[in-house]
């Protein structure tokens, strides 16, 4: 067993696991953070996206303790007191999502996209999304949605 | 327009829990106690189980119990059924072998469960499932549909590995339009085979009650009525007043989360067997094996034409395949939701249709978003394009010859449907202005210029939805009623509760549902409440697919406020004096007609709960339930057309644009509507570009087992799509709706392979990958130059 230490949603948490467990088995059976979820085994899908020092990263594709001392962002810290965020207002907006699934990996993917390019065009929207799969809403909505959070967020 | 009134694109309800990472997925619940499974599944496709030894196994660290086929038959445990009997040809029903949550002597396709681990972790489990020793006979595997009828047996009960030999329509009438005909077009078509890949895996938990000895199982299931009577009444055989079973946040379905599958068969049943939870959760690797996947034909096709263009008759043979076993609807879908829909949107006078079912070592076939439509689309649209092209005719104006006129409805089609309402030519001059389809060929032409193929395709789709009058489906050998039940629920304080047997897992119901019920009540949209997916909760189900929920289900709900309004102008009436017949409803009041007396719904409802002053003979409170079976199917048809360009010196086809234009009757939410059409059409282009599900023909492995292997459709893959409608109000059910998830998956991969064929000027199989087409366009460049 090994002991993990991260902030996860601004708090900080200590855990003695098993030193297999990755960061998203972490998220959703230790800290019942369940907002991130598991869609693949091959590091395809993107619905473990989590934010680990202000990066994206596919939580099914790191163990918990490679994070250690991280500063880890979840779905579930996206929201500032019951408010969404323009990200997830947009979702909501523009009706990018159907089943939520893929949801909470495809907002913290263009979270970070936005970080590098505040200002994306359609297609680099759709290339920054290649790593999340949504099999709803055939991505029209999602590219609608980021791009009025974009503008929302520039302004 | 009341902006959360029927018509306006009122913003969805669930959205909130999902952006946040509140959704409750089945795999979000966790149980005090529970203990975790795992299946051993076959390593090969076809083999005799001679031996398992799973002595080892039992003793690992952390296991709890490894069950295996026998253990399960010791118990009584019976087979997963098939709801829908098929009658052949000669008369008799199709062949059913047996289907057992674990196998009992053979195993029939890669991934079949062998043998149940359960253990205090999923870790454990794996690493015990590793231990146990099973001997296999191997068998040649039967994986051609071409060469199955003279291949090794699959199942004793099934000779030639034939389930079914079927037919609808008239052949001697069909013989005698091709005697007459001017012309025939041919085609052989493959419809290839596909795997759903809802972004949530399946999952389970079965819990086990001994106090009261009851069940309650969690389950990503469409249908959790249904998926109870199955376990109740087939496999388990318990009383249904003893399982409740929870469908909660489902993520995603596309018709893969109909079935009732082994896993949570299993899980339910070893619940009791060990004492505790026991959860499974499907490795993305397992949805791959395990899922029903879809589609799957190979179909010859003859359309005879007149010399004007006018169809005479068709003439269709499919083989379809079953897989290893028959899942929950398997045999319905590739006959009457397939054949029954030949005629399209078209007069055709004659059609007939053969369908084989076929036994294969691969994984069970069902129902996949479309189910047998998308694959009869596939067949007509194509055909027709064909026949175009054979006859140098304008595409579009063959089409147009043969719509079935708006005076012709409701029209009887030689393949047992009867529509009841239509108007196809709207949609298609609508669809051909958003196209501007009269300068195509300059944008050929600047194709061209720039060395690329342009190509256009149509595809002029009808499907049956709103599944399905009970009588009808009955005699055609479905083993339930496909009606829907709704319980619509007035509480003191003027919230109203809606208990629905339709399920959500994506389509948006608790919004729809809510603008449908304040809009029929008059009451404020936030005080209503959809509560859906728990057989504890709602009074029954038949749940969603087949584009169903709105035209069955929410015409229950519909019957069900009609009942709550009248029992509510009964107490009205009574509080203002007045007989109940002089009372007028509308927009959440009772008046009574000629006065200035009005009584507004909640205080109705507050009289129901609150009944000091009440009429005499009138029950208290103000709750009705109410079932809704439809008259007919419901019939969406549209038109779509694709543009495409292909670059010869890559084989890549982008798609240039798309257009979309459907009559789905009257449209409750259109933004949802337009996200179903949009997530259809991507499904579609999928199966047309990227998808294809490939077992190696000799071991029978699953060569498409991972996202590595199995193109799923991306962001970067699409256009935007451009979506219209039209609008003919179904006649027989009291929204006039007709359904619209189904649509886009139905139309799309017809329109695309006839815009692809149109750029080549050659037949090409989906997926239409770009070796395929590069190697065409090649060809066509290397002849151009001799
Ligand atoms: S679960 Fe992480 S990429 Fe699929
Ligand atoms: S909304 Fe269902 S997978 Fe994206």
């Amino acid at each position: 067993m090994l002991t993990v230490s991260m902030t996860v949603n601004g708090k900080e948490v200590t855990k003695t696991v098993d030193p297999r467990t990755l960061l998203v088995t972490f998220l959703r059976e230790h800290l019942n953070l369940t907002g991130t979820h598991v869609g693949c085994d091959t590091s395809q899908c993107g619905a473990c996206v989590v934010h680990v020092n202000g990066q994206s990263a596919k939580a099914c594709t790191m163990l918990a303790a490679q994070v250690e001392g991280a500063d880890v962002t979840t779905i579930e810290g996206v929201a500032k007191n019951g408010d969404l965020h323009p990200m997830q207002a947009a979702f909501k907006e523009h009706h990018g999502l159907q089943c939520g699934y893929c949801t909470p990996g495809m907002v913290m993917s263009a979270l970070d996209l936005l970080k590098h390019n505040p200002d994306p065009s359609d297609e680099e929207v759709r290339h920054w999304l290649e790593g999340n799969i949504c099999r709803c809403t055939g991505y029209q909505n999602i590219v609608k949605a980021i791009q009025s959070a974009a503008q929302e967020m520039r302004s | 327009m009341p902006d959360t009134g029927i018509g306006a694109s009122v913003k969805r309800k669930e959205d909130y829990r999902f952006l946040t990472g509140k959704g409750h997925y089945t795999d979000d619940i966790n149980k005090a106690g529970q203990v975790y499974a795992c299946f051993l599944r076959s390593p090969v496709a076809h083999a005799k189980v001679t031996s398992i030894n799973a002595e080892e196994a039992r003793k690992a660290d952390g296991v709890v119990a490894v069950f295996t086929g026998q253990d399960m038959a010791d118990d009584g445990v019976g087979s997963l059924p098939c709801g829908w009997v098929v009658t052949d040809r000669h008369g008799d029903p199709h062949k059913a072998p047996p289907h057992y949550p674990l196998v009992r002597d053979k195993v029939r396709y890669v991934g079949d469960q062998v043998a149940m681990v359960i253990a205090e972790s999923l870790s454990q489990a794996r690493e015990a499932a590793d231990m146990i020793e099973v001997d296999y006979e191997e068998l040649d595997p039967v994986i051609d549909m071409k060469s199955a009828e003279n291949a090794e047996l699959i199942h004793e009960e099934a000779p030639g590995n034939l389930c079914f030999d079927w037919e609808l329509g008239d052949k001697s009438a069909v013989d005698e339009a091709f005697s007459k005909a001017d012309r025939v077009a041919q085609l052989d078509l493959v419809n290839n085979r596909l795997i759903p890949n809802a972004m949530e895996p399946r999952a389970a938990i079965g819990e086990y009650d001994s106090g009261t000895d009851s069940y309650t199982v969690y389950s990503t299931s469409q249908n959790p009525h249904l998926l109870r009577l199955i376990l109740c009444a087939f496999v388990l055989n318990l009383p249904e007043t003893k399982v409740r079973v929870v469908a909660p946040d489902v993520g995603g379905g596309f018709g893969s989360k109909i079935f009732a599958y082994a896993e949570e068969t299993a899980c339910t049943w070893a619940a009791r067997k060990v004492g505790r939870p026991v959860k499974w959760t499907a490795e993305r690797a397992e949805s791959f094996l395990t899922d029903a996947h879809g589609r799957d034909h190979i179909t010859h096709v003859e359309l005879a034409l007149d010399a004007g263009g006018k169809f005479l008759g068709l003439k269709v043979d499919t083989k379809a395949n079953l897989g290893a076993y028959l899942s929950s609807f398997s045999t319905c879908v590739p006959t009457y939701l397939y054949a029954t829909l030949l005629a399209g949107q078209y007069t055709t006078p004659a059609i007939h249709c053969n369908v084989k079912g076929m036994f294969t070592n691969t994984a069970p076939v069902d129902a996949y978003r479309g189910a047998g439509r998308p694959e009869a689309t596939y067949v007509v649209e194509r055909i027709v394009e064909v026949a175009a092209r054979e006859l140098d005719m304008d595409p579009a104006e063959l089409r147009r010859k043969n719509f079935i006129q708006p005076d012709q409805f409701p029209y009887q089609t030689p393949v047992a449907l009867n529509y009841d309402t239509g108007d196809y030519e709207p949609t298609l001059d609508k669809a051909l202005q958003m196209i501007d389809y009269t300068s195509f060929s300059q944008r050929r032409a600047e194709s061209e210029r720039n060395g690329k193929l342009r190509g256009i395709g149509f595809s002029a789709y009808i499907e049956a939805c709103g599944l399905a009058p009970s009588a009808v489906v009955g005699s055609l050998g479905a083993g339930v009623g496909l009606w829907e039940s709704a319980q619509v629920r007035f509480n003191a304080t003027g919230t109203v509760s809606v208990f629905t047997g339709s399920h959500s897992h994506g389509q948006g119901h608790e919004t729809t549902f809510s603008q449908l019920v304040a809009d029929k009540l008059g009451i404020p949209y936030e005080n209503v409440e959809i509560v859906h997916g728990d057989t504890g909760q709602i009074p029954m189900g038949m749940g969603t697919y087949g584009s169903r929920s709105l035209a069955v289900g929410g015409s229950a709900i519909s019957k069900a406020c009609d009942k709550v309004i009248e029992k509510g102008r009964k107490i009205a009436a009574h509080l203002m004096e007045a007989s109940p017949e002089d009372v007028e409803f509308k927009d959440g009041h009772f008046t009574v007609s000629g006065t200035d007396k009005s009584k507004a719904m909640a205080e109705i409802a507050f009289t129901a709960y609150v009944p000091h002053n009440y009429p005499e003979g009138v029950e208290p409170g103000l709750d009705e339930t109410a079932f809704y079976d439809p008259l007919n199917f419901t019939y969406p048809a549209g038109v779509h057309i694709a543009e495409v360009e292909i670059d010869p010196d890559t084989g890549m086809t982008e798609i240039k644009d798309w257009v979309a234009v459907d009559d789905f009757g009257r449209i409750l939410n259109p933004m949802i509507v337009e996200g179903q059409v949009h997530g259809g059409i991507a499904q579609g282009v999928g199966q047309a570009l990227y998808e294809n599900c490939v077992y190696d023909s000799d071991s029978g492995q699953l060569i498409t087992g991972s996202y590595m292997d199995y193109c799923m459709p991306r962001a970067d893959n699409f256009p935007t799509f451009r979506v219209g409608m039209t609008t003919s109000e179904c006649t027989h059910n009291p929204l006039g709706v007709k359904g619209c998830g189904e649509a886009g998956a139905i139309a799309a991969p017809a329109a695309l392979m006839n815009a692809i064929t149109d750029a080549l000027d050659q037949e090409i199989d989906m997926p239409a990958s770009p070796e395929k087409v590069w190697r065409i366009a090649q060809a066509k460049i290397k002849q151009a130059a001799e």
